[in-house]
């Protein structure tokens, strides 16, 4: 127990880890899949940054590579029509208006401007032939330097550059001076454009004469400028310009810083940096190898985090869970179920335990209830049997009633529990059927006789005469069944009916088959207007009516005349099924409570046991007792009509004949007397006949059966001729409602008379009647009034009286004496007592049963005539004798033979093949104190029994029987 | 009365008043052609047994220092002749007295002992006279 309720506990712990480790995997599994997601929505964002601010920037680098170039187309113009020429081609008003013209090639630049290269001593020359003065970008004439940069033509956007230095401004000074070095475009830092207030850059590009050669040095360089081109970059307006073309503008912010000091980038383009939004950057290269720029992208927003991200691993989550949940209920599901299973297992053992154990409690208690009873009431019996008064008798009587009720419940339940509990073994002993049948049917004749109702049985011919079987256990099955009937029934009749079980069947089929056909389609007979069974009753059953019953009998019509003729109709197998039915016109069983007739303790009803008595346990243990002997049991009954009880019980048959084991027999043969005497019986019930007919046929007379008595009078000659001797019927049987005294007594007187008035030749008139009470009613007229049931040995003893025929092995009382002369007669027996009264007297008791006996007063002389070889058969030995006692000598006379025995066997060991003869001559002892003690001191000493002292005839017949028994094997 | 009736009479006193029981009606079913005498055969060894038995005693229990064992022998002796007869007084007594006897103890087996003797010396009474019924009924002239 401890050890399952420990696995338990574990088995809980365990389950309590599965479950959080199953939750962590979910929550786990979750993050995991949120990150994992996240991260892919975030690198896709960046990708879409990424390739957006690279769409930018391209644009971007792009356009102002065009205005670059186109600058430097300007460059090569002023070059060619400005310096070539002369004069030169172009001026101030074309310049302005070619370059308003061509603006939509350079997009990104506000204006272009070009700015003579003025050495200081050409400056008044210059100023001259212009006709202005230089200014500086303060709108103030120019301090005197080295070179001047005055802007000369200008396109109108950026007019206000007309006319002043350019070297005066120090980003621009710086940016001339590194175009004409690099010969490239430019660009100065980022600063506020002079006019738009916009962020901007100046873009600068240094004219060249002409014949510069395209590998020219530095110097060579500087040296061929003429002059510098240069335009402003409004780049803050034309990057929004440009930007707000492209799709998805709103979403990015879009920076453009230089980034020549790569510390302190400067901002072209694009709000201030708020938040730590790492962004996109894109290079760009404006063509200005000093100058380095770059684009800067980032959302303006974080991009939001789609809701897939939050919303799948969370589904992901809440399907785990319940796939969890699902699988922790199945298994708990299935834990319960296993728990209840084992539970169930658990109370099954318990009851089958106490089922097993209520068995074992009824047999000992039973049993032990069993053996007190037993002593009551054999105390009660004896106590009948001394002198009382008629009201203690009465008492005692009643006491022994109750006794005898209770130990018949105790052995009922005792049964009941024996075969619960499997115990209950058969028996295989040879019995006479018909006896036991009859037996059992006297059990009940007082009671039957009581209620004046018949009671009769039938064996059909071609049952076995000997069965092998459980006779006691036959018969209790019987006795139940019957003492049923008979207690249920208060009018008509019982009927007990053994058949072979398939003539049984094919006696139903051919009435089925008869009735078919509509011959014999009117089942009732209309003898009397009453029913044709056995007392006139209608019964449940209608199988043993004439109709039925006459079938049965037609089948072995041929075969009654010979009874003891068995083997006429042997079967093949050794095993026989016997159908007994048991058929009575009583109450009948109530139809709800039918299907539970089989029940132990359940009576029909609970009104039942008030009027009947009863536990209602005996037809449980029958139903399980004819399983038992491979049968069942069954029942029809009709409320108020009757029921008939049908067991079938499957025997074996016996070849053994009963009457030479005369021991096992359970009632004694029928005697043969009778054989060939004539018998005429007056009944008009058939099934009645029948039975009075099969009862008498085993006696061996022969019947003929008469409706009434004036055909009994046909039967008769009507004078004494030859025939009569030869045809005459010896007996006279009249049912006693066949009787009709107004006329039959006459017809009766006038049968006798006609015999000449010859009383011993005139037929014996039998009349069967139900009741007592009917006995004295004829006792005058007949010669016999035989109260039914009828049984072969009954009538057997009442012709025996009448017709005082000679049967003297037959006489009551005599068997056992007979039997005792029988092992005696003839035996030379030694009687050893020192009394010499007793001595005469035992002697005189043996003699009586034909023995030869010789008498010797000692112990000493018995053995001095006991020395082998002797003729004696037996020796009874008195134990208490002087000098020698019955023991000493027993032991003596054994060792004698001892002697002898080994002698012959050494002689016989020379002839072999002989069988060796031993000596062991039977000693009984003789003894007036029968106790244990002294038995056992007998059979110590050798001896073989003993008898009580004086001879008692019982005890002498026991003693010597079992003496007979044990002497046949060594001796014959 | 006739000889045969006295002899009826007689038993069936001696029954009545206990002296015998059914043994001695085995006794006389015993008794056949075959064996005339039997009865009185056996009643007359019955008497002079008893008449032995009851000597010896007296002489047992007269000495200073008895013999119980001895004593208690020949009382068995008498309750088995008492018993085959079917002489149920003395066969009670007896009884009694090998009680006393296995008590050791000499005043019962004296008073007992004369109980044994009257109730024995009776029935020897009895059974003479039957005796001599008997010859008379089969014929026999009494002799004295």
């Amino acid at each position: 127990m401890g050890g399952k309720y420990s696995g338990a506990r574990t088995k809980r712990r365990w389950r309590g880890l599965a479950a959080a480790a199953w939750v962590l995997i979910a929550v786990v599994g979750a993050a995991v899949m949120h990150c994992t997601q996240r991260r892919q929505s975030m690198d896709r964002a960046e990708e879409r940054l990424f390739s957006m601010c690279e769409e930018r920037a391209r644009m971007l680098q792009e356009q102002f590579g065009v205005t670059v170039n186109h600058v430097h187309a300007i460059a090569i113009l002023i070059a060619t029509f400005n310096y070539e020429k002369s004069p030169p081609a172009i001026d101030a008003d074309t310049f302005a208006k070619y370059t308003a013209r061509t603006s939509f090639e350079r997009p990104l630049l506000n204006g272009v401007a070009y700015a003579q290269r003025v050495f200081h001593h050409e400056r008044e020359m210059f100023e001259s032939q212009q006709g202005w003065i230089m200014n500086t970008m303060q709108r103030e004439p120019a301090p005197p330097r080295d070179e001047y940069a005055p802007v000369i033509f200008s396109q109108d956007t950026v007019s206000y550059l007309a006319r002043i230095d350019m070297m005066s401004g120090e980003e621009d000074q710086e940016n001339i001076l590194r175009a004409r070095t690099t010969g490239k475009a430019v660009l100065t830092n980022p600063f506020r454009l002079l006019g738009s207030n916009h962020l901007g850059v100046v873009l600068t590009f240094a004219v060249y004469r002409p014949d510069l050669p395209a590998d020219a040095s530095v110097e060579q360089r500087v040296e061929a400028t003429i002059g510098y081109l240069g335009g402003g970059f409004d780049v803050e307006s034309l990057v929004e310009n440009l930007l707000s073309k492209l799709a998805g503008n709103q979403d990015i912010v879009v920076n453009v810083y230089d980034v020549t000091n790569a510390s302190e980038p400067m901002a072209l383009y694009g709000p201030s940096i708020l938040d730590e939004q790492v962004p996109h950057v894109s290079m760009l290269d404006f063509g200005d190898p000093f100058r380095r720029h770059e684009m800067r992208c980032r959302y303006r927003q974080k991009p939001p985090i789609p809701w897939s991200v939050i919303t799948n691993p969370l589904g992901l989550f809440v399907i785990w869970m319940l796939l969890g949940y699902s699988i922790a209920a199945a298994y708990s599901r299935y834990d319960k179920v296993t728990e209840d299973c084992r539970k169930m297992e658990e109370l099954k053992t318990q009851a089958e335990a106490a089922d097993v154990a209520k068995s074992q409690f009824l047999a000992t208690v039973s049993h032990e209830i069993r053996t007190p009873m037993n002593g009551v009431l054999g105390m009660l019996d004896m106590l009948l049997g001394t002198d009382l008064t008629m009201t203690q008798k009465d008492y005692a009587q009643t006491a022994q009633m109750c006794g005898r009720a209770l130990i018949t419940l105790i052995n009922d339940v005792l049964d009941r529990a024996k075969i619960e509990a499997g115990k209950l073994e058969l028996e295989a002993v040879p019995f006479d059927l018909r006896s036991l049948m009859d037996d059992v049917i006297s059990l009940f004749s007082s009671k039957s006789r009581e209620k004046c109702i018949e009671l009769a049985v039938f064996v059909c011919n071609d049952v076995p005469k000997v069965v092998l079987g459980d006779p006691w256990r036959f018969r209790q099955i019987l006795t139940n069944l019957v003492g049923n009937a008979v207690k249920f029934t208060e009018r008509g009749h019982v009927f007990v009916r053994v058949c072979l079980d398939e003539n049984s069947n094919m006696e139903a089929n051919q009435v089925i088959h008869g009735t078919m056909n509509g011959k014999d389609g009117k089942v009732e007979s209309t003898t009397n207007g009453a029913f044709n069974t056995l007392s006139g009753f209608e019964a449940a059953d209608r199988r043993n009516s004439w109709q039925y019953f006459k079938l049965l009998l037609s089948n072995k019509e041929s075969l009654l005349d010979d009874l003891e003729d068995e083997n006429s109709n042997q079967s093949d197998s050794d095993h026989v099924t016997l159908a007994i039915s048991i058929e009575d016109t009583g109450v009948g069983i109530p139809l709800q409570a039918q299907d539970r007739v089989f029940t132990p303790f359940m009576q029909a009803d609970s009104s039942t046991s008030r009027n009947y008595g009863g536990t209602g346990i005996g037809l449980s243990i029958s139903k399980c007792l004819a399983e038992l002997m491979g049968g069942q049991i069954s029942f029809t009954s009709r409320p108020f009509v009757g029921s008939t009880f049908t067991f079938s019980a499957t025997l074996k048959r016996s070849y053994e004949d009963i009457s030479v084991d005369s021991s096992r027999s359970l009632s004694e043969a029928l005697p043969t007397a009778f054989k060939g005497m004539k018998a005429i019986l007056i009944d008009g019930r058939p099934v009645r006949s029948a039975v009075t007919r099969y009862h008498l046929k085993r006696l061996g007379i022969i019947v003929q059966v008469v409706n009434n008595m004036s055909a009994v009078v046909k039967a008769f000659p009507g004078k004494n001729g030859a025939t009569v001797s030869r045809e005459k019927a010896t007996m006279l049987f009249i049912e006693s409602d066949f009787w009709r005294p107004e006329t039959d007594v006459q017809l009766l007187n006038h049968l006798r008379e006609h015999k000449n008035g010859l009383l011993s030749d005139a037929p014996k008139v039998v009349l069967l009647v139900t009741s007592e009470a009917d006995k004295d009613n004829y006792g005058s007229i007949f010669d016999i009034v035989m109260c039914k049931p009828i049984r072969a040995s009954t009538i057997a003893s009442s012709i025996q009286q009448l017709l005082k025929v000679e049967m003297p092995e037959r006489k009551e009382n005599q068997n056992r004496p007979s039997f005792l002369r029988s092992l005696l007669v003839g035996k030379n027996i030694l009687v050893v007592d020192d009394n010499k009264v007793n001595l005469r007297v035992a002697a005189a008791a043996l003699k009586k049963y034909g023995a030869n006996v010789s008498c010797v007063e000692s112990g000493k002389d018995a053995i001095s005539l006991l020395q082998p070889p002797h003729s004696f058969d037996a020796c009874f030995m008195d134990v208490q004798m002087p000098e020698m006692d019955g023991f000493e000598a027993t032991k003596q006379i054994r060792q004698m033979e001892m002697k002898a025995n080994e002698e012959m066997k050494n002689k016989l060991a020379l002839s072999e093949g002989s069988t060796v003869v031993e000596y062991h001559l039977p000693v009984l002892a003789m003894t007036a104190d029968v106790i244990q003690a002294t038995y056992e001191e007998c059979i110590k000493s050798g001896m073989d029994g003993y008898v009580s002292k004086p001879f008692d005839e019982e005890q002498l017949y026991q003693a010597v029987s079992i003496l007979v028994v044990g002497t046949m094997d060594s001796a014959v | 009365m006739s000889a045969a009736n006295q002899l009826a009479a007689l038993i069936a006193n001696m029954f009545a008043t206990g002296l015998l029981d059914d043994q001695f009606q085995q006794l006389q079913m015993l008794q056949d052609p075959s064996a005339p005498n039997f009865v009185s055969e056996v009643v007359t060894l019955f008497c002079h047994d008893g008449e032995r038995i009851i000597g010896e005693l007296a002489k047992l229990l007269d000495k200073p220092t008895v013999d119980f064992d001895r004593v208690d022998a020949f009382v068995h002796q008498l309750k088995g002749s008492s018993a085959s007869v079917g002489a149920l007084k003395v066969k009670n007594t007896c009884i009694q007295f090998r009680e006393f006897c296995q008590q050791k103890s000499k005043d019962g087996c004296l008073k007992t002992l004369e109980t044994v003797r009257i109730n024995f010396y009776e029935l020897r009474g009895k059974f003479q006279t039957m005796l001599q019924l008997e010859r008379q009924v089969n014929g026999f002239p009494p002799n004295n």
